[in-house]
This record gives C-alpha cells, sequence and structure tokens, in this order.
C-alpha cells in the first residue's frame, strides 16, 4: 500500500510539474527564428493537387463573415485577435500567406503543421475550412519587418468591423 | 484580463507562500479566455483529434445505470485534459460514484495520455493511448468495456468492493478517419492489472457528424453547426485465455454533443445494453469548459512575468 501511495503522489507531482514546464512548442511562434522562414515553410509544402483546388465558397458573399467568427473562435488565440501574429502562430497578413493559392491554405488548415505546435484542423468541416481561407485571403497583406513596403499599400481589413450579433 | 492578485489577495494569504499562487490560480479560471471548443461527442470512444497545445479542458461527467438484481448507482468523473504539443494530450481523471440504498464513494484516479504518431491528416490516423488507473473494486464509471466485465459485478457492496485496489495499465489504439464531414473511428483495447491477472481486451466504435457543415455568418448558440451528434458502441472481448464475445457486455449508445461559442460543451447519451450481460439502461451526460492559454496562464503564475 505504501508502494502504491508514492506511486500515487508521485504519478501526482508529475502531472503538476508537466503542466508548469511543458509549454508548447515556440519554433513556430517565436519571431526571433530565422524569421519568417520557419513559420511560413510549411504553405510552400503543399502538394500540387492540394495547390490546384479552388474555394468553393469563392463567391459566398457569408463566406468572410462566417469565416471571421471561426477565426475569433478558433484561431486568434494563437495568431492574434488582429491576425497580425501571436505568441504561438506568425502573422496571417503576411505576404507568404496572402499570396499563397487558397488550396494551399487549406491543406495547411487540413494537416495542421503538427511538430510546431499548430493542431490539424480536420475537425472543422471542410466548408468551415474554407470559410476560414475566405477571411484570411481577405486580410490583405501587411509587410512583415523583414520585408521591403509592396507598391500599391493594401488596407488590411479590420477585425472590429461589426458583425451582426445576436 | 490581468488580475492583480495582490490587490484581491486577502492579508492572511499573504503569510502562505503557497496559497498564494494557488488562490490566483483559482480566482484566474474563473476570468480567463475561452475557446469555443469543437468537440466530438463521444463518451467511450476517442477520435484523432488531440487538445489544442497550452489549452486545458475541464470536464464533467455522469453516468446513471440500472441495476438488475441490486441498487441503482450513479457514477461520475472529473477530467483535467491539457495539451502538452500539438501531438501529445495528457489526462488526469477523478472518479467517484454513488450507489442508492449505499454510499457515496471516492474510486481513483487515471493518468491518461494521447500521442499521435503522424504529423500529417491521412484517410485513417492512428492515436496511441496510455493510462495509467488506480482505482478500487468499487468503480462503476463504465468508461469502456473490458475482458468479462458484466452487470452481476456491480452486486457487491461498496464496503466490501472497495477493499480491493487495482493498479491497470491500458492501452489502445485508436484509428480514426475523417470523410466527408463524418467521423468514424475505431478503438481497440488490451487492460492489464497489474497483479497476476491475465491481458483483457475490448473495443469501442463511433460515428458522428456537425447538423450542419457550413457556420452561419451570425452569432448563435443554437446553429446546426453547434450540435455534433452520432452513435456509439463498445464491449469487452474476454481476454488472454477466454477471447471472445463469451461472457461479456455490449452497448449501444446514442450520443449528442452541444458546442456552445462561449467555450462549454454539453453532452447527453441513453446507453442500452445489447445482451442479458449489461446494465440494461445507462444514461450519460457531460459538461466541460476549455480554457485557452492555460500553459501560459501557470508559466506566469509560478515564474513571474518576464
Amino acid at each position: 500500500m505504501k508502494i502504491l501511495g508514492t506511486l500515487t503522489t508521485f504519478l501526482g507531482c508529475s502531472f503538476i510539474l508537466f503542466m508548469i514546464q511543458a509549454q508548447p512548442p515556440r519554433a513556430f511562434a517565436s519571431p526571433q527564428k530565422t524569421k519568417e522562414e520557419s513559420a511560413y515553410s510549411e504553405i510552400g509544402k503543399a502538394p500540387e493537387k492540394a495547390r490546384s483546388k479552388r474555394n468553393p465558397l469563392e463567391k459566398d458573399r457569408d463566406a468572410v463573415a462566417a469565416g471571421q467568427i471561426l477565426f475569433e473562435q478558433h484561431c486568434a488565440e494563437c495568431h492574434g485577435d488582429n491576425a497580425v501574429g501571436g505568441r504561438k502562430g506568425p502573422s496571417l497578413r503576411a505576404t507568404e500567406i496572402q499570396n499563397a493559392e487558397p488550396g494551399a491554405i487549406f491543406w495547411v488548415l487540413t494537416n495542421g503543421v503538427v511538430r510546431k505546435g499548430m493542431p490539424v484542423w480536420s475537425k472543422l468541416p471542410e466548408p468551415q475550412r474554407w470559410q476560414l481561407v475566405s477571411f484570411i485571403k481577405s486580410l490583405g497583406a501587411t509587410p512583415t519587418k523583414t520585408e521591403p513596403a509592396p507598391a500599391g499599400p493594401s488596407q488590411p481589413r479590420s477585425m472590429d468591423s461589426s458583425l451582426p450579433r445576436r | 484580463m490581468q488580475i492583480n492578485c495582490k490587490e484581491i489577495l486577502v492579508p492572511c494569504l499573504s503569510s502562505r507562500p503557497l496559497c498564494q499562487p494557488l488562490f490566483c490560480l483559482l480566482l484566474s479560471l474563473a476570468f480567463t479566455p475561452t475557446m469555443k471548443a469543437q468537440e466530438n461527442p463521444y463518451f467511450v470512444a476517442y477520435d484523432h483529434y488531440l487538445e489544442e497545445p497550452g489549452n486545458l479542458e475541464i470536464e464533467y461527467f455522469s453516468t446513471f445505470g440500472t441495476q438488475r438484481g441490486g441498487n441503482d448507482f450513479h457514477s461520475y468523473w472529473m477530467e483535467f485534459e491539457y495539451g502538452a504539443t500539438a501531438w501529445w494530450t495528457t489526462e488526469l481523471y477523478l472518479d467517484g460514484q454513488t450507489t442508492f440504498g449505499d454510499s457515496t464513494i471516492f474510486t481513483g484516479i487515471r493518468w491518461e495520455n494521447r500521442l499521435r504518431p503522424l504529423k500529417r491528416e491521412h484517410f485513417i490516423n492512428p492515436i496511441l493511448y496510455i493510462e495509467y488507473e488506480h482505482k478500487n473494486g468499487a468503480d462503476k464509471i463504465l468508461k469502456e468495456g473490458e475482458g468479462h466485465d458484466v452487470e452481476a459485478d456491480f452486486l457487491t457492496p461498496n464496503s466490501v468492493a472497495r477493499q480491493e485496489i487495482i493498479n491497470e495499465i491500458e492501452l489502445k489504439l485508436i484509428l480514426s478517419s475523417t470523410f466527408k464531414s463524418w467521423n468514424f473511428t475505431e478503438n481497440t483495447l488490451a487492460a492489464k492489472d497489474l497483479s497476476n491477472s491475465p491481458w483483457e481486451f475490448g473495443y469501442a466504435l463511433g460515428v458522428s457528424r456537425p447538423l450542419a457543415l457550413k457556420a452561419s455568418a451570425r452569432r448563435c448558440s443554437l446553429c446546426a453547426q453547434n450540435f455534433v451528434a452520432g452513435v456509439e458502441m463498445y464491449g469487452g472481448l474476454g481476454d488472454r485465455y477466454h477471447f471472445g464475445l463469451h461472457d461479456t457486455s455490449h452497448y449501444l449508445a446514442p450520443v449528442v454533443g452541444w458546442n456552445l461559442p462561449s467555450g462549454w460543451t454539453l453532452r447527453i447519451s441513453p446507453g442500452f445494453g445489447l445482451n442479458d450481460n449489461s446494465h440494461q439502461f445507462l444514461l450519460r451526460w457531460g459538461v466541460s469548459r476549455e480554457i485557452s492559454g492555460f500553459g501560459t496562464m501557470v508559466e506566469k503564475l509560478f515564474r513571474g512575468r518576464p
């Protein structure tokens, strides 16, 4: 019994210590990490078949608004409220994302970047992932610190736009 | 929300160094940001989706079960599910039960780990599951069907059953697929009591689907997209020496989950025994809340702000 008690205590303490120590990997988030190369490299790994997929909700007028709600519920925690990047996730307004094919963004959403901390989002039904893609593409590019500003400055979409609320 | 503990804590706590972070932790939970959960509706089966890294999900589950030849029971467990990384989720369970006309007792703890070996999504996604259980013989949560567990095992009075201490290792292979927004999952289980008992086996199958696939452009709680419905089936497969369906119990249970935008998830499931060895009826329900950024919050509390 004493051994069992000790084992139980050990397991309990291990769990608590683990909760304190184990933090999500920061490689995906770290702004110092060989800059955006590591954070955005996954998008370049999307296979050709996935890249060539077209967004079936491209012409859906509600897709961006629905995508914004989904973003706030599932993505803003890591990528920041305004999608400019957070402690764990990179900016989604970067040109690497904004210039990527919708199919490539959809592929990253579906597969996640598991080894670098981004979970698999295939638990969201496919139409919802496309709604997220519509929203992300609607944000417009904002130059990152390491890249020159584009000739024609794009106006980032405000996340504060008033959405119908119940 | 930023909380200044020093302003809130009562003076007496300042003299107890351990109380301060613990009190602050509890207080912070009440105000901490939540994230809308996108949870499956299963009670027994697992799919391949792990907890988001750094998030803590606190869950309470309850099972009411009928008992032929004895008293009905109500068992329950608290579950603390933490996303350690995107490929590793760890959970701590605290179990208890009330047998009507008998007593209410704490029945044990479980420590569960789920690991995702593959880094991308595939048609079939394997998850490795390992759990350590330290419980007594009065455990009635029926979290899985295994071995030759049958309804008659629950007739033993709590005062006697609790004398038996069980230390068990449980391994599962979870194979889960999502196809056209339907989730299909198949879990096979092998459990070994660390005393001299044979390996026992079990299974769980599940299928579920959200009621609507597109998200609404309006914020809503009652939209069909927030509901997930399905069915699960589970039971035992005997042990190493007597493998098969002989003297095993099996259940079929429709399941419904409601993922609220506030971060809460509600689940309910009426379960039906499929043979004479099974409880005739089980009613399960559960409530859970996901707390985003829990890991970061704990780190700040114990390490101080940079």
